[in-house]
């Protein structure tokens, strides 16, 4: 719900935004950790770009660092990271906490994938801006991405 | 079948009359809930099947009886009648002292076979204490670093009595070498004992994405381990090869049954190529596929894969030997079905994916817990699982007769149906040069991710409908399940054992096993009795698969 009132005003303000047609969102798909299903990463990615997003996938096995090094190098405005294999409690908040590190305070970091209900206000906390559970719609990511992005010349 | 071809065009008449006459006024009074009706595969549906949908269909060339070719209706000739599929749970998880537990646990249950799952550092061949391994030991499944642990796992289990089937694949052939030492150390005979290894590298490579080495060279090492196991663990399956993990990826039933038995195809090609003899190392060979939503499709995928199977096995390879062309295979429902939300509802998903297995025919099965989308699952999820498996045995009767759904009009068209499309792939396959050629170009990888991005569309659509996600969603879910959390101790208590091994082993020892090994790797030797010996002294999975790295280097997945 406080989505989609954020959803409403962010997408008045892009409206009135004379940068909007300049850029697109970009965003990098990452897949860190060891585990390969990347099903759900590769939707995603489809999905961003049929939205008309440019949409930067990392491919498997990124390290935090790995995944930071991208992030700065194609200038996205946003990091989705998808997550099955349990570790992202070790492996979320180190991207977050690198990301800031490397001056991109506004770089927004979204999770997909597996994640316990109990593990959700801490990574929160820990700055991951948003969870994506099993069953999200393509379309609700989309929504959040054009809500929360900041535009920028 | 003579007879059914006789009436097929009286039937025609008869079933233009049933339009006209019955169908169209009903239609007229009350139109059907929706324009087309597909499968979860997104294939159409039609409203009714006649005897005309298999008229082409000759009983005793396609359909035939139960052990015989082209072993459409199963290969026992008594079905579950003689002995019911093996109930064989896929468990692991934390450290191997907690899976040995669940394992004494569901075998006191009832369970009549091991299936070991393995943690992520463990498929990719890495150490407990390796960076790479970080936030991830104990996770996925059970920690392996090395026999040390391999002996706490099998602990009390007797090798020669238990069947154990192991999900392994980059790795695969040392946690074989593994499991042969630690059978000797029990005393147990190689040419005893049974079970399966999963050591299916191909599909890595098009859906699960867990490999090591370059394609070549890990289809050497799958080779080398059909070799070994032909001449000295005669009755342990190499191989398990997979469409369950291609369909997990996204891959329609089809795409599922024509990669898989392509795959199969391409082992049984590089075994002979390797001087193998068909008869010898393929009776050992089997399969394992995904049991989905819909129902029939599935049941239709298991029939074609044994049909398609025998015929391939007699005409590419000119077997005739029956345990050749018979096909034996393992199911699991599919994981990808189970939602997060109202987790009690995968019960029912699960019976139901289950009863398809069972239906279609499957030597064993296992049955998904209800919070596995959720996590591992705890000890009550999976009791439910296995007691789901022992109410279609015992209760339902379904175990009475031999395919009992066989000569189902829609189901012997959908059979025949699938089987015309994994063929299709095939030839698209083999004019590429092969399933490894395929690959290669990132055929089968497309294909997949075509079908998973057209699913998702047709779910967010509402097309295709997932009760409790797109319909009959629930604001104040009611019910919290219990979720089984491994904590980072678990790595802790893996390292230590590891450090332990490494200062008690004779390093002198590992350091000349593993040049061996490097050697026999770059002989082109099977790799096999030094993979063995490396094991036998302790030399940790990290260091072997380190070891294979300098002789194969590693693969990068091309941009597709």
């Amino acid at each position: 719900m406080r989505r989609c009132e954020t959803f409403t005003e962010s997408t008045k303000n892009l409206l009135s935004s004379p940068h909007m047609s300049t850029r697109k969102i970009r965003v990098l798909v990452a897949k860190p950790g060891l585990d390969g299903h990347d099903r759900g990463a590769k939707v995603i990615a489809r999905a961003l770009r049929d939205a008309g997003m440019e949409v930067i996938y990392t491919g498997l096995r990124q390290t935090p660092e790995m995944i930071a090094a991208a992030a700065l190098q194609e200038d996205v405005d946003a990091v989705g990271v998808s997550i099955l294999s349990g570790a992202h409690n070790t492996l979320c908040p180190r991207i977050v906490q690198l990301l800031r590190e490397k001056g991109m305070d506004n770089v927004l970091v979204l999770v997909g994938g597996i994640v316990p209900q109990e593990d959700l206000p801490r990574l929160k906390d820990q700055g991951v801006a948003e969870v994506f559970l099993p069953g999200t719609s393509t379309e609700d990511i989309v929504k959040f991405l054009h809500a929360n992005v900041k535009p920028r010349d | 079948m003579s007879e059914t071809k006789e009436s097929s065009s009286p039937a025609e008449t008869e079933r233009e009359a049933w339009e006209e006459q019955t169908l169209k006024p009903a239609l007229e009074r009350h139109p059907e809930r929706k324009k087309s009706f597909q499968t979860v595969s997104l294939k159409e549906v039609e409203r009714l099947y006649t005897p005309a949908d298999t008229a082409d269909l000759d009983f005793a060339q396609d359909i035939s009886f139960p052990g015989q070719f082209p072993y459409t209706r199963g290969i026992h000739p008594t079905g579950y009648r003689g002995k019911l599929w093996t109930m064989r749970q896929f468990a692991g998880f934390s450290t191997p002292e907690e899976t040995n537990a669940r394992f004494k646990y569901l075998m006191e249950q009832g369970q009549t076979g091991l299936s070991v799952a393995y943690d992520l550092p463990t498929l990719m061949g890495y150490d407990a204490d390796s960076p790479l391994s970080e936030g991830e030991v104990g996770k996925c499944g059970v920690a392996v670093s090395s026999l040390a642990d391999m002996e706490v796992l099998f602990d009390g289990i007797p090798l020669e009595q238990v069947t154990v089937s192991q999900t392994i694949n980059a790795p695969a052939s040392v946690l074989l070498a593994m499991y042969l030492v630690v059978a000797e150390k029990q005393g147990a005979r190689w040419d005893k004992i049974s079970g399966t290894l999963q050591n299916d590298i191909l599909k890595e490579y098009i859906a699960q994405k867990e490999w090591i080495y370059p394609i070549k060279p890990a289809m050497k090492l799958v080779v080398d381990t059909f070799g070994f196991c032909t001449d000295h663990v005669p009755r342990y399956n190499p191989i398990s090869v997979s469409g369950y993990h291609i369909r997990e990826a996204g891959a329609t039933a089809a795409q599922e049954l024509a990669f898989t038995l392509r795959d199969g195809i391409e082992y049984v090609a590089w075994g002979v190529e390797a001087g193998l003899d068909v008869d010898r190392f393929v009776p050992r060979m089997s399969f394992f596929f995904n049991a989905h939503n819909d129902f029939f499709e599935e049941i239709a995928k298991y029939r074609a894969a044994r049909r398609i199977w025998a015929r391939e096995m007699k005409n590419r390879f000119g077997s005739n030997y029956e345990r050749t062309l018979a096909m034996r295979f393992h199911t699991q429902t599919a994981g990808v079905s189970l939602t997060v939300q109202q987790p009690l509802n995968n019960i029912v998903r699960v019976a139901i994916q289950a009863l398809a297995g069972v239906l279609g025919g499957t030597q064993s099965l296992h049955t998904d817990a209800y919070d596995e989308a959720l996590a591992l699952p705890t000890d009550r999820a999976a009791l439910i699982a296995l007691r789901t498996q022992q109410i279609i045995a015992e209760e339902t009767g379904v175990a009475n007769t031999i395919d009992p759904l066989g000569g189902s009009y829609y189901l012997e068209a959908l059979t025949e149906k699938m089987e015309q499309e994994a063929l299709e792939y095939f030839r698209k396959i083999d004019a590429m040069g092969g399933m490894v050629a395929a690959i290669e170009k990132g055929f089968p990888q497309r294909e997949i991710q075509d079908s998973a991005y057209h699913y998702q569309k047709a779910v967010e659509r509402g097309e295709q409908v997932i009760v409790g996600v797109n319909k009959y969603a629930m604001t104040d879910e009611p019910s919290e399940v219990p979720i089984l959390v491994i904590d980072e101790s678990v790595r802790t208590h893996q390292v230590e054992r590891l450090e332990q091994t490494r200062a008690s082993r004779d390093a002198g020892a590992v350091a000349n096993a593993l040049d061996k090994l490097r050697m026999a790797a770059k002989k082109n030797e099977n790799t096999m009795p030094a993979t063995i010996e490396a094991v036998r002294v302790y030399a940790t999975l990290g260091e072997i698969c380190a070891a294979l790295r300098d002789v194969y280097g590693i693969y990068e997945e091309p941009a597709f």
